[in-house]
């Protein structure tokens, strides 16, 4: 038989059996579609997830008190609590190593902040200029925490701008005297936009000089140090430096934990990509249901036409041309259902971004791929079995069927 | 001597009907000359389906040999016996068997279509046939749209199609009223007068008595052949 004949004969059938041809659209529809929405929706996460972690930038280190093991065994019995990091260590390690262009250590805390009579609690954080550049964080007005020894105290506050909302209104608040607990600030800038950062929201929060917030809370360790690498520096190599010399500062016990963003980074791509991957499954699953039901379809589709396949080997259809011609009607109905389920998905993936505009909502490639191959496959598989009864059926039995 | 278009040897088929094996065929030799006209009759159970079926290729001897053209078929695989039926044999049955979602025109190019013929030579081929008996204004009416005796000319013209030398009939008048039998068994006699080798299988002793040779059947056996035993030297 010619190919074109042959795909016009199945057509033919399948427009002559419209509903059954439609039912298995549908399924080999929704199938593909769940694999290429649902993987869009796990891509789109990954993304989303990877946008904000790229946004503390790849030239950064975090140090915090303690040590995460997650290798397991028992934590230390005694000298459980660890040593704090102190202000003189941070700006040690800033000159000790040539690879730190700037450090921004963290206190954090909450207190209660004031002008005139109006005053509300709100977190404080105590760092450096340097954090509002790591974090990419900008100033709507005024002027950044000065550049200056962090060691030492200061009377500068950054103010979020809700903050600024609740204490001052629409009056202009650059210049004006707050009062951070017991202490006198003053007010030099007011950072900009929705500036949520580690899950605070800092438009609810004033940003002091390291120094003055540890005499404020009366602490002496830091909560965090962030370090800024030189460009040309490796965060590996760095990370393992600043690990030495802390263990250094610290009577050669290591109780710090220093990550890099990009180590993060890269753990929370593959978590990611791993969920993509399982919710795709769970997609292709349905493909699967969407076989078998191709299968059964097929099953009651040759036994209603026995008389027809006893005809044809009687008019001179070998067992092989029968078979073709089975299999010519499952790859149309796959192959439209995959049609359709590609554009069904693409409209709702392109719903998902008009909806969430941040969200990168993307089926990846690999994703398409695998979808078209397993509808494919387990539209011809499972009609493997359907054919194969119909080429061998016996057309005299066929034939003399009622 | 040219080969005869039918040559079987002592050809043997059983069937297994629970403990029992019933011999559908027993040891059957016949030999069919090209253009005769020969009806295959008896009771149901005789055989006689079985032997049709050996005849149309659709069944395989357990002994014996077959030769249809000259070509022995016994040994064939399944790909050059779907040939052979395609182009050497035409079915005409009972209930005449056409694909009811295909148009006339379209059931009569069906052999055409498995054989791979070019469409505007399958159109071609399926118009001339039609002509001839005399189907063309209802090339494009569906199966239902027919009455009998037109579904069965279908059938005909779509047996013919491909020139084939042997045109098997197995009780083409079954299922028609007796005025569209008689136009029927007119063309198949008609297609025979051109010169087709026809083989009508039918209990009918009224159909039978047509035939210019008739063959009994009974128990897989040929009880009975009236063949003229000149007919080799006459041709």
């Amino acid at each position: 038989m010619r190919s074109a004949d042959l795909l016009l004969f199945s057509a033919q059938t399948l427009l002559r059996q419209r509903l059954r041809a439609l039912m298995i659209l549908v399924a080999m529809g929704l199938g593909v579609a769940a694999v290429v929405v649902l993987t869009a929706l796990g891509e789109g996460a990954r993304g989303y997830v990877m946008g904000e972690f790229a946004a503390i930038g790849k030239d950064v280190l975090v140090i915090f008190p303690g040590r995460k093991e997650t290798s397991g065994g028992m934590p230390p019995v005694s000298g459980g609590s660890s040593r704090d990091i102190t202000l003189e260590e941070a700006s040690l390690l800033q000159r000790r190593l040539a690879a730190v262009r700037a450090v921004a250590p963290l206190v954090i805390g909450s207190a209660r902040v004031a002008f005139d009579e109006r005053g509300r609690e709100v977190t404080i954080l105590g760092t450096t200029a340097l954090f509002l550049q790591v974090r990419h964080l900008h100033l709507s007005a005024g002027a950044n925490l000065p550049e200056r020894d962090f060691r030492l105290a200061g009377g500068e506050a950054v103010i979020g701008e809700k903050l600024k909302k609740e204490l001052f209104g629409d009056r202009p608040a650059i210049g004006e005297p707050i009062r951070i607990g017991d202490s006198r600030f003053r007010v030099i800038g007011i950072l900009g936009g929705r500036g949520d950062a580690m899950g605070m929201d800092l438009s609810d929060a004033a940003i002091i000089p390291v120094a003055s917030a540890q005499r404020l809370f009366n602490v002496s360790g830091l909560f965090r140090v962030l370090l800024q690498l030189r460009e040309g520096y490796a965060a590996g190599p760095t990370r393992l430096r600043v690990e030495q010399l802390m263990k250094e500062f610290h009577q050669g016990e290591l109780d710090v934990t220093v990550v890099s963003p990009d180590a993060m980074l890269a753990t929370f791509d593959s978590i990611l990509v791993a969920m993509t991957l399982a919710i795709g499954a769970i997609g292709g699953i349905s493909l699967l249901v969407a076989g078998v039901l191709i299968m059964n379809v097929m099953l009651i589709s040759v036994s209603q036409r026995t008389r027809e396949i006893g005809l044809l080997k009687a008019l001179g259809a070998s067992s092989a041309d029968i078979r073709r011609v089975f299999l010519t009607e499952a790859l149309l109905l796959t192959g439209s259902g995959i049609g359709a389920g590609l554009l069904a998905g693409s409209m709702l993936v392109w719903l998902g971004r008009l909806w969430l505009p941040d969200v990168p909502f993307q089926t990846p490639p690999w994703a398409l791929l695998t979808a078209v191959v397993t509808a494919l496959a387990t539209g011809l598989g499972f009609s493997w079995l359907p054919a194969r009864r119909a080429s061998r059926l016996q057309p005299v039995a066929a034939l003399q069927q009622p | 001597m040219t080969e005869p278009v039918i040559a079987l040897e002592h050809v043997a088929k059983t069937f297994r009907l629970g403990e029992q094996s019933v011999h559908a065929l027993d040891d059957v030799s016949l030999r069919v000359l090209a253009g005769e006209y020969l009806a295959v009759m008896g009771q149901s159970g005789s055989g006689k389906s079985t032997l049709l079926n050996m005849l149309g290729l659709l069944d395989r001897p357990e002994r014996g040999a077959y030769r249809l053209d000259g070509i022995e078929t016994s040994d064939l695989d399944e790909e050059r016996r779907a040939r052979l039926r395609r182009e050497r044999i035409g079915f005409v049955f009972q209930a005449f068997h056409l694909v009811p979602r295909l148009s006339a025109r379209e059931n009569i190019e069906l052999p055409m279509l498995l054989e791979g013929v070019a469409p505007a030579q399958r159109r071609h081929l399926a118009e001339q046939v039609m002509a001839r008996l005399g189907l063309l204004e209802r090339a494009n009416h569906l199966s239902n749209q027919l009455s009998g005796g037109q579904r069965q000319r279908v059938a005909i013209a779509r047996a013919i199609v491909m020139r084939p030398s042997l045109l098997l009939a197995d009780e083409p008048t079954g299922n028609l009223d007796s005025r569209s039998g008689q136009e029927v068994m007119q063309l198949l006699e008609e297609l025979n007068a051109d010169g087709i080798t026809l083989v009508v299988v039918t209990h009918d002793a009224a159909l039978g008595a047509r035939a210019r040779r008739q063959v009994r059947m009974a128990d897989g056996k040929i009880v009975s052949d009236n063949a003229d035993p000149n007919r080799d030297a006459q041709r």
